[in-house]
């Protein structure tokens, strides 16, 4: 049974939660993910694992509230247990020495790519990291990030912090000036990792996307989690989630999310009124 | 002696305008009065056959006999010690393809309702309060894991745990029990009993741990050296999809993903519980086996106005249970034959809108014998949908075979096993049920883990 040892919001919406899990810190590599249920009532929550200490026996993710099970995570307290925690699940990122590797990171996926960076640079990388948000209050883990890579370039949309913008202004404008990467690295949400891949696709350098499709199992059985890359039907749990950007069916992935949005609304409303109903 | 009844004792159920707006079981079962005139039909052969139409070699007629002499206890022990799942066998089993198959008594009328009758002893023991334990095996201090917690690792635990080894259980998803949990809907099988058996299981000393992806967390290897023998019973794995044109647009599920949200994840509670599903008013289900017919009856208690079930062959040649289908054509299920789709068609918001459907006729017979749909030309028709639930099978699960390299893997990616011992490539490993056979029944794993369980027994014994 995993039990929370420390959680927070780290910047607004955006919580940090440590969890008890020595199974899983053991055995977690960077890119892999976990499968969360609060509380009886919901949903099979994935989510990427940001850190972790296996001589602690702790795994540390970061998650946005945007919906009823993922508010009733950020309601637990240090101590909680957490009713069902599941991984580590997926592939890992391939890493190896590529020599120059930018790492892009947008809400979750700043988290999301600190591990990679982490081992790439131990790997003998020079690694870029590009952090994003709407305004320099929400950047999170920035001191964090850079500790262990060779250099942090921030975008957020006010320019409080770094570029006024997006990351993809940001690679842009280093690609169009001359910069190199040999590999790029994108985690983050769905419009962020396609933007990405359309500004590393004329300059063909190699994109790694961590897709985060709706999941149900997670586990290679229910075929929630289907994408199109390069025209056949693979399964984001177990054969990703991590793919190539300039491969994915991207138009397919952007109205496969929306999907369940007016039942969220009505998951939503349920909890603001009460349950007073006896469904 | 009076003159044996031609028929089956009827099973009374709920009727069917009233059950499609519940998720309540459908049949109620027999009364002890009718259990005992249903068991006194029984012919009480000297060499029954029905024995050796049952997977795990019940003894029929045994067990028929107590029921007819009013001794329920009796009765019910004698079927526990071969099968510890009666009440969901009696429910789920396709018994009119085995053990009542080879009813004497069918061959002019109709065969004993073994199933109904394994049933009924086995709610009535629940109803008599806590499962009389068998009396503790000597230990043998042998280990044993069981990966998968559906029906082949359930028996293959009860078998081996009885036979006084010490054996530990790795469950994926957060409740055990597998497809009886996240495939068989609540209407059918209520998930009740599935806890009860699984809560005797975990009495008789199994150990059982949820959350635990094996492959992920820990490989065979690993296991291999923390226990003397390991058995996979990973069941089912990815759907497979008809491949036409649309079919990644909103509102098209697996039937593994449809089943998952509304049976494990209760989405047929929603908003309770928070696991959203896509009601829809007309529903089309591709398939026609037992999955396709849970799909159908699903759709229609989560309120849909048409469930349509779109099957490429004849009725004759589907593969679902003559009472599910009867159970589905009551229910008021519509039943489009000879058609499959040709291609989904979705509105500008990428939702699923229409179907497009290739009319069949009937060929020659194939490798299964069944005869051959063929598609007739410029037939196509379209219909208005909203859902459809692709219920046409799916290959074993591939997280094993993927992160153990040297076990043999079949054409389908099934572990390769030999059937008589339940042995993979591997040594030391057995694995049985849909992994190893690709998707079939509850009873058919069933079977396999108890073989699985005798070689496992005489592997860590050193016979």
């Amino acid at each position: 049974m995993a039990r929370v040892t420390e959680i927070r919001e780290i910047a607004p919406n955006v919580h940090e939660c440590m969890v008890n899990a020595p199974e899983i810190a053991a055995k977690v590599r960077p890119g892999q993910f976990i499968i969360i249920i609060p509380d009886e009532f919901s949903e099979r929550t994935p989510i990427t694992v940001a850190d972790w200490d296996p001589a602690a026996g702790t795994i540390t993710f970061i998650f946005l509230s945007i919906g009823s099970s993922t508010e009733k995570l950020a309601d637990l307290v240090a101590g909680d247990e957490i009713y069902s925690l599941t991984g580590p699940l997926g592939k890992a990122f391939e890493l190896g020495k590529f020599g120059r590797v930018a790492l892009v990171g947008g809400c979750y996926g700043i988290g999301g790519i600190y591990p990679a960076a982490r081992a790439l640079k131990e790997l003998g990388n020079e690694v870029i990291c590009y952090s994003e948000a709407r305004s320099k209050f929400l950047l999170y883990w920035d001191e964090k990030l850079e500790e262990i890579c060779d250099e942090v370039r921030y975008s957020t949309a006010d320019a409080s912090k770094g570029n006024r913008g997006h990351s993809h202004d940001r690679l842009q404008y280093d690609l169009e000036n001359g910069t190199r990467y040999d590999l790029v690295i994108a985690v983050g949400c769905t419009f962020m990792m396609y933007c990405i891949s359309q500004v590393t696709k004329p300059y063909e350098i190699k994109t790694i996307v961590s897709m985060n499709p709706i999941m149900i199992d997670g586990t290679g059985m229910c075929g929630a989690c289907r994408i199109e890359v390069d025209g056949t039907t693979r399964f984001a749990c177990v054969d990703g989630p991590h793919f190539d950007g300039h491969k994915v069916d991207w138009n397919l992935i952007l109205a496969r999310r929306k999907a369940y949005l007016e039942e969220e609304i009505v998951s939503q409303e349920r909890k603001n009124y009460g349950e007073s109903q006896s469904h | 002696m009076a003159k044996v009844s031609p028929t089956k004792t009827p099973m009374r159920e709920q009727p069917a305008a009233e059950r499609i707006r519940n998720y309540d079981e459908v049949p109620f079962g027999y009364s002890p009065e009718e259990a005992i005139f249903e068991a006194q039909r029984c012919l009480m052969c000297k060499k029954p056959k029905c024995i050796a139409g049952c997977p795990v070699e019940i003894d029929i007629p045994g067990f028929i006999q107590f029921i007819a002499e009013g001794d329920f206890k009796g009765g019910i022990n004698r079927i526990k010690e071969k099968n510890i799942l009666p009440a969901i066998c009696g429910r789920v089993c396709p018994q009119e393809e085995q053990c009542e198959k080879e009813c004497i008594l069918g061959v002019k009328n109709e065969p004993v309702a073994i199933g109904r009758l394994e049933r009924f002893l086995a709610d009535w023991e629940a109803q008599q309060g806590e499962a009389e334990l068998p009396r503790k095996p000597r230990p043998t201090g042998k280990k044993i894991v069981i990966v998968g917690a559906g029906p082949a690792g359930i028996t293959a635990a009860a078998d081996l745990v009885r036979l006084g080894h010490r054996v530990d259980m790795f469950e994926a998803l957060h409740e055990p029990g597998g497809v009886l949990v996240y495939g068989i809907p609540e209407f059918r099988l209520p998930k009740s009993i599935v806890f009860r058996e699984i809560n005797y299981l975990e009495r008789l000393g199994v150990r059982i741990f949820k959350n635990h992806v094996i492959g992920m967390i820990k490989s065979i290897d690993e296991l291999l050296g923390e226990y003397d023998a390991v058995f996979l019973g990973t069941g089912a794995g990815l759907p497979w999809f008809l491949n036409v044109p649309g079919e990644n647009l909103n509102g098209i599920y697996s039937a593994n993903e449809y089943l998952t949200r509304a049976n494990l994840m209760k989405a047929y509670l929603f908003p309770k519980y928070k696991t959203p599903i896509v009601k829809g008013r007309r529903v089309v289900t591709v398939g026609g086996g037992n999955v396709a017919m849970d799909c159908a009856r699903t759709a229609l208690r989560l309120g849909a106005e048409q469930s349509i079930i779109l099957y490429r062959r004849s009725r004759q040649e589907m593969p679902a249970r003559e009472e599910e289908i009867h159970h589905a054509e009551q229910e008021g299920v519509i039943f489009k034959l000879l058609s499959t789709p040709a291609a989904f068609h979705g509105d500008d918001r990428n939702w699923l809108r229409e179907v497009e459907c290739i009319r069949m006729k009937l060929g020659e017979p194939d490798d299964s014998g069944r005869r051959r749909p063929v598609p007739i030309p410029d037939a196509n028709y379209r219909m208005p949908i909203d859902v459809a639930v692709i219920a046409i099978g799916n290959s074993p699960n591939p997280l094993i075979p993927n992160t153990t390299p040297d076990i043999e893997t079949g054409k389908w990616g099934n572990i390769t096993t030999d059937p008589a011992t339940g042995k993979t490539s591997k040594p030391g490993v057995f694995a049985g049920g849909d992994v190893a056979t690709g998707a079939a029944t509850v009873i058919l794993a069933m079977g396999a883990g108890k073989v699985a369980a005798r070689s496992i027994h005489d592997y860590v014994m050193g016979r």
